[in-house]
């Protein structure tokens, strides 16, 4: 039914979105908590700068993250020398490029749930002998876990469509890099693949359907759990 | 009851906090067992100092010992932080983890030595029905009552309570006020019990403190400041009452009468009174509660009146305060105890009373609590 090059771009994506969901959660969690909780000098800089990839072009970032990552970047030339890791080129690579588009998705969404966890019950937690840690991964996260779910999802997603960013920094490598957004692009520019594109164009569709109704559904459990608590 | 525990120990603290206009100045020494009522109008800082022993707030300056552990010191710069303190809270609104069940709420501070006490503190506070339902699913008493359960089983060495009858209804109130009441009988660490209702902290404090406008005014035990004719008016939402301590010595089911009999420190001459009052056993310690308005003297000291119960006094003091000129302010002694009463000056000068006149006082009404 699929082409094994339409396999191919299917799995790379799922591939490649999930790593992206997976390696920014960590980061994205405790920054959003900080974000929600701290108030501290240059808390609007540091706010601005995460926000950055909603707003720039994709290209400027997968430019910057070259100049940073590539094999002589700043980070990157460390990189190589020190572990043998080379992002560049790479399906990793796609995956850090998608993810840094995909964060400030993630880190809104969490920080506006975790903004909304009343501080007293902490208050409550600590007086009982809960030190930060213990508060923060039995009452403040498991309350926000509402927003923790529409964050991964909305980051799954715009990891999955990402296409500036990861074309810059990663290219369009067959088997490697070539998502599906890569591949239809690869499509549309090659004369009289029209049909190839098209059914793409139906898979992209279908992906973005499946992961629309499956967060739907979610959301949906966790508000009828959330419903069951308050009322019983 | 772990035994590892230092024996129960007192509340110790000097502290000044600024909070914008608001200042509070606080030095205060609490006794290391009982409760002790924390009285005081809203807005007079009860709550800032009780955020302050429990280590939500940091003082300007100051000092907060527990015992022999240091809290707070803000010249050696010590500061304990709350979830290393053992003070339990018992907040305003319960608080309770809404992700919880009830027993989940209950044990998510319990230590291993603190387990053997679950069933005991869960029937004490009538929760048992209620430990598999979530937060969610309760009444506002049957909230505070898991609140207060929860800040019990956490094993503090100090438990705070911030006016945890709040936004209950008067049947709500007077139970889980009698829970309380029987709760802080049983547990052997001291209670804070910040109100400003007079009639909660009449009702199970033994020591009181006074706040107003961010310092402590008095602080003595109940009994004492009730006695103090000078802060009548400071106190006046207690209403000037006497507290007593006696000793029910027998019950009469036909007339539904107690008699109880008075501590006066001469075993022989106790002073016995007849309350109408529900079965309590022989032996029972109560806490009789006395309101001066319901005190009247005569100067016959063999009176004959049937109806009332009297006791044998002698004036210690008398005063006239000058808001209420037309009433005299009479500070009883009987036996070793102090009564106070309230009469019309012109029944005063009637009755021609000094001090240190014998007479008879005539009790009309009594409120009884067993302790």
């Amino acid at each position: 039914m699929l082409t094994p090059a339409e396999w191919e771009a299917i799995q790379l994506s799922l591939l490649i979105g999930l790593a992206a969901v997976a390696w920014i959660l960590p980061p994205g969690i405790v920054i959003a908590w900080w974000l929600a909780r701290f108030e501290f000098r240059g808390k609007a800089l540091v706010d601005g700068l995460i926000h950055l990839p909603l707003v720039l072009p994709p290209v400027v970032v997968g430019y910057l993250l070259l100049v940073a990552l590539g094999r002589q970047g700043v980070i990157g030339a460390w990189l190589y020398s020190a572990l043998g890791v080379s992002l560049p080129f790479t399906w990793q690579g796609a995956a850090v490029a998608s993810g840094v588009m995909a964060f400030p998705l993630l880190v809104r969404a969490l920080r506006l749930s975790l903004e909304a966890v009343d501080p007293k019950l902490e208050a409550a937690a600590r007086t009982l002998g809960a030190g930060r840690l213990r508060v923060f991964t039995t009452i403040t996260l498991p309350l926000a876990v509402p927003g923790l779910l529409t964050g991964t999802m909305l980051a799954f997603a715009r990891a999955l469509s990402e296409f500036g960013a990861t074309i810059t920094f990663a290219s369009n490598i067959p088997g490697e890099t070539r998502t599906l957004p890569l591949a239809l692009y690869t499509l549309i520019q090659s004369p009289g693949r029209e049909s190839a594109a098209a059914r793409l164009c139906v898979l992209a569709i279908l992906i973005a359907l499946v992961s629309l109704i499956a967060s739907e559904w979610l959301a949906r459990r966790t508000k009828q759990r959330v419903q069951e608590r308050d009322a019983y | 009851m772990p035994t590892d525990r230092p024996s129960a120990a007192g509340l110790t603290l000097e502290v000044n906090q600024r909070l914008g206009a608001f200042h509070l100045g606080a030095a205060l020494e609490l006794p290391g067992a009982g409760v002790t009522g924390v009285f005081g109008p809203s807005g007079s800082g009860k709550t800032s100092l009780l955020r302050l022993v429990a280590g939500l707030e940091r003082p300007t300056a100051g000092r907060i010992q527990l015992g022999e552990r240091v809290l707070v010191d803000s010249a050696t710069r010590v500061f304990v932080p709350a979830h290393q303190r053992r003070v339990g809270v018992v907040f305003q609104e319960a608080r309770l983890f809404p992700h919880y069940r009830v027993r989940g709420n209950l044990t998510y501070a319990m230590p291993a030595h603190a387990a053997p006490r679950f069933d005991d503190i869960v029937e004490l506070l009538g929760i048992g029905h209620l430990l598999e339902r979530m937060p969610g699913a309760l009444s506002g008493g049957e909230a505070r009552r898991v609140a207060i359960g929860r800040a019990l089983l956490s094993d503090p060495q100090l438990l705070l309570m911030d006016e945890p009858l709040t936004g209950l209804d008067g049947a709500r109130k007077q139970e889980l006020l009698r829970y309380i009441a029987r709760l802080t009988r049983q547990v052997d660490i001291p209670v804070v019990y910040v109100s400003h209702d007079a009639d909660e902290i009449a009702a199970i404090a033994d020591h009181l403190v006074v706040m107003s406008a961010g310092r402590v005014v008095a602080s003595d035990t109940l009994s004492a400041l009730l006695q103090r004719l000078d802060l009548t008016q400071t106190l006046q939402a207690f209403e000037a009452a006497s507290l007593l301590d006696a000793i029910v010595v027998d019950h009469d089911a036909a007339y539904g009468l107690t008699q109880v009999a008075l501590d006066s420190g001469a075993p022989k001459d106790h002073a016995r009174l007849s309350i109408p009052a529900p079965a309590l056993d022989r032996g029972q310690r109560v806490r009789l509660h006395v309101k001066a308005r319901d005190v009247s003297l005569s100067r016959s000291v063999e009176p004959a009146t049937s109806e009332l119960d009297t006791l044998p006094a002698v004036i210690e003091a008398m005063t006239c305060l000058a808001q209420t000129p037309h009433q005299v302010e009479i500070r009883l002694r009987v036996g070793t105890q102090t009564l106070r009463a309230q009469l019309s000056r012109k029944a005063c000068d009637a009755l021609a009373l000094e001090e240190s006149m014998a007479v008879t006082a005539l009790i009309r009404r009594v409120t009884v609590s067993p302790i």
